[in-house]
C-alpha cells in the first residue's frame, strides 16, 4: 500500500511523492512571482530584487565582456586580405552610387541637406552624452530585444533616457543599476517611438517588429491617414517633453516600403533602421546637461 | 559542506547565464543563443532526479528572469525550467545510460522549456511576436541546444559528479572525526 499523501503516519513519503510536492510548491512560487510582477506594472515589488541581482550580475557581465574582448575582436583582425579587398570594392561601389545620387537627384540633395540640418540641430542643441559599451545582449529565446550597457547610475544614467550611436537611435534605458543599465532596443515589440517624416514633418508612431536580428524593421503608423510616406524618406524622433524618454531630432531610419492592407484604410510604412542592431558596440546615452559622474560627459554630436 | 556545494552550483548557474548573454551573442543565429542554463538543469535532472532539478530550475530560471538585460515578467523562465527539470527527472532512468539519450532529453527539454516560456508570454501579453517567428525561434534554439549538448552534457555531468563526490567525502570525513 502506498502511504496517503496527507498522512502523517510513520511511513515516509516516497521520493516520487516528495518530488511531486516540490514541483507543486515551486510552480506555485513561480505563479506567485509572475502575478506579483505582471499585476504591478511599474513599481513592481520585484524591482528591488531585480536591482540587487543587476548589481551583482551586471558587473560580472561587464568584467566578462572586457576579459573576452581581445578574443571577440579577433574576428575583425583575422579577416583575410581577400575579404578586405572585397569590402573595399563594395564600399567603392557604394560610394560611387551615393555620389551619383547626390549629384544627379536634386530631391535627394535637399533631403540630404535636411538630414544634415537635423543632425546639426542635434549638435547645436548640445545634448550631453555618456559613452558606454554594450556588454550583454538578451537572447532571442526571451522574445525581447534588450541589451546591457556598462554605464549605470554612477555615471548619471537613469531610467527613460535616450540611447543612440553614430548611426541613429538605438533605444531607451528601461532600468539602471549602479554600474550597468538595460536598454530596450527600438526593434522590440514593446517599443513605441514618436517619429516624424523628414520631408513633410508628418508625425506618427514607430513600433518594433521584434523580428530576428538582421531583418529588424520598424512599422510606422502616421497620425494622418491621408499622407503616403515616400520611399527613402528619413524618419527622425519627434521628441517628448523634457526629452523623456526620447529627445527630438535623432535619425531613426529610412522608409523602405509602404504597405496598405485592404482590411484597414490606414497605411503602414516599413522603416529600415539606420542602426545595425547585430553589431552594437559603442553607444551614447543622452544625459541632462551638467551631469556629474565617474565617466566623462561628451557634449554635442555623436560619440566617437 | 552543503553550503560549499550550493555555492559552487550557484556559481555555475551564474556562469551559464552570463556566458549566454555576453559571449554567445557573437555566434548567435538570428539572435538565438544556446540556452546553457536549460541544458544545465536537464543534466542535473539526469544526474540527480526530478526534485533536485526542479529546485535548480527554479533558481536558474529566476536568475534568467532577473539578471540584466532581461525585461520580461519575472518568473516566466523559472516556471519553464521547473517543469523542464521535473519532466527530465522523470525520464532520467533511460537517459542515464548513454550520452545519446541524454542529448535527446536535452533537445526535448529545450523544446518544452522554450515553448512554455513562449506560451506564458502569450497568456500574459508580454513581449509577443507573430506565431511563425516564435516557432522559428523555438526550432532554432532546440537545434542550438542539440548541437552543444554532446559537448556540454559530459562536462556538466563531470562537474556535478565531482561536486557530489567531494561532498560525500567530506561527509564521511566528518563522520570519522565525530567518532
Amino acid at each position: 500500500m502506498r502511504p496517503k499523501l496527507s498522512g502523517r503516519g510513520p511511513e515516509a513519503p516516497t521520493p516520487e511523492q516528495r518530488a511531486r510536492r516540490v514541483l507543486a510548491l515551486l510552480v506555485l512560487a513561480c505563479l506567485t512571482i509572475i502575478t506579483l510582477d505582471a499585476r504591478a506594472g511599474s513599481g513592481s515589488p520585484l524591482d528591488p530584487v531585480r536591482a540587487a541581482v543587476g548589481n551583482v550580475i551586471g558587473p560580472a557581465e561587464s568584467a566578462t565582456a572586457t576579459a573576452f574582448r581581445p578574443f571577440t575582436d579577433v574576428g575583425d583582425a583575422l579577416r583575410t586580405n581577400h575579404g578586405l579587398r572585397k569590402d573595399i570594392t563594395r564600399l567603392e561601389a557604394d560610394n560611387a552610387r551615393l555620389r551619383q545620387q547626390v549629384a544627379t537627384l536634386p530631391l535627394d540633395r535637399t533631403r540630404l541637406a535636411e538630414l544634415d540640418g537635423l543632425t546639426r540641430t542635434v549638435a547645436d542643441t548640445g545634448y550631453s552624452l555618456v559613452a558606454a559599451r554594450v556588454v550583454a545582449i538578451g537572447p532571442m529565446q526571451s522574445f525581447s530585444r534588450t541589451v546591457t550597457i556598462d554605464a549605470g547610475t554612477s555615471s548619471g544614467v537613469r531610467k527613460d533616457m535616450t540611447v543612440l550611436n553614430n548611426d541613429g537611435l538605438v533605444g531607451r534605458v528601461v532600468s539602471a543599476t549602479r554600474t550597468t543599465a538595460t536598454v530596450l532596443l527600438i526593434i522590440d515589440t514593446d517599443s513605441v517611438v514618436g517619429g516624424r517624416l523628414g520631408t513633410d514633418l508628418e508625425i506618427g508612431f514607430l513600433r518594433g517588429r521584434g523580428s530576428a536580428a538582421d531583418t529588424g524593421r520598424l512599422a510606422l503608423d502616421l497620425v494622418d491617414d491621408s499622407v503616403v510616406p515616400s520611399k527613402d524618406d528619413v524618419v527622425v524622433t519627434w521628441g517628448s517633453k523634457d526629452g523623456v524618454p526620447y529627445v527630438a531630432g535623432i535619425p531613426i531610419g529610412r522608409v523602405e516600403s509602404v504597405v496598405s492592407s485592404p482590411r484597414q484604410s490606414s497605411r503602414q510604412a516599413v522603416i529600415k533602421p539606420f542602426v545595425d542592431f547585430t553589431a552594437l558596440d559603442v553607444v551614447g546615452v543622452v544625459v541632462p546637461k551638467g551631469t556629474q559622474g565617474d565617466r566623462p560627459v561628451l557634449t554635442a554630436g555623436a560619440p566617437k | 559542506m552543503t553550503a560549499l556545494r550550493a555555492g559552487a552550483l550557484t556559481a555555475m548557474v551564474c556562469l551559464a547565464v552570463v556566458a549566454q548573454v555576453v559571449l554567445f551573442p557573437y555566434v548567435a543565429i538570428d539572435g538565438v543563443v544556446p540556452n546553457l542554463a536549460l541544458v544545465l538543469v536537464v543534466v542535473a535532472a539526469i544526474d540527480r532526479g526530478p526534485q533536485f532539478a526542479a529546485l535548480l530550475g527554479f533558481g536558474a530560471g529566476l536568475l534568467l528572469d532577473l539578471a540584466p538585460p532581461a525585461d520580461h515578467v519575472a518568473g516566466r523562465w523559472a516556471l519553464a525550467l521547473v517543469v523542464v527539470g521535473y519532466l527530465a527527472g522523470r525520464v532520467r532512468q533511460d537517459a542515464r545510460s548513454s550520452t545519446f539519450t541524454a542529448v535527446l532529453v536535452v533537445g526535448a527539454g529545450s523544446f518544452v522549456g522554450t515553448s512554455l516560456y513562449a506560451f506564458s508570454g502569450v497568456l500574459l501579453h508580454d513581449g509577443g511576436l507573430p506565431v511563425d517567428q516564435m516557432l522559428r525561434i523555438i526550432v532554432t534554439s532546440v537545434l542550438w541546444d542539440l548541437l552543444l549538448a554532446p559537448l556540454l552534457v559530459p562536462v556538466f555531468l563531470w562537474v556535478l559528479g565531482s561536486l557530489r563526490a567531494s561532498s560525500e567525502r567530506a561527509f564521511h570525513e566528518s563522520v570519522r572525526v565525530l567518532r
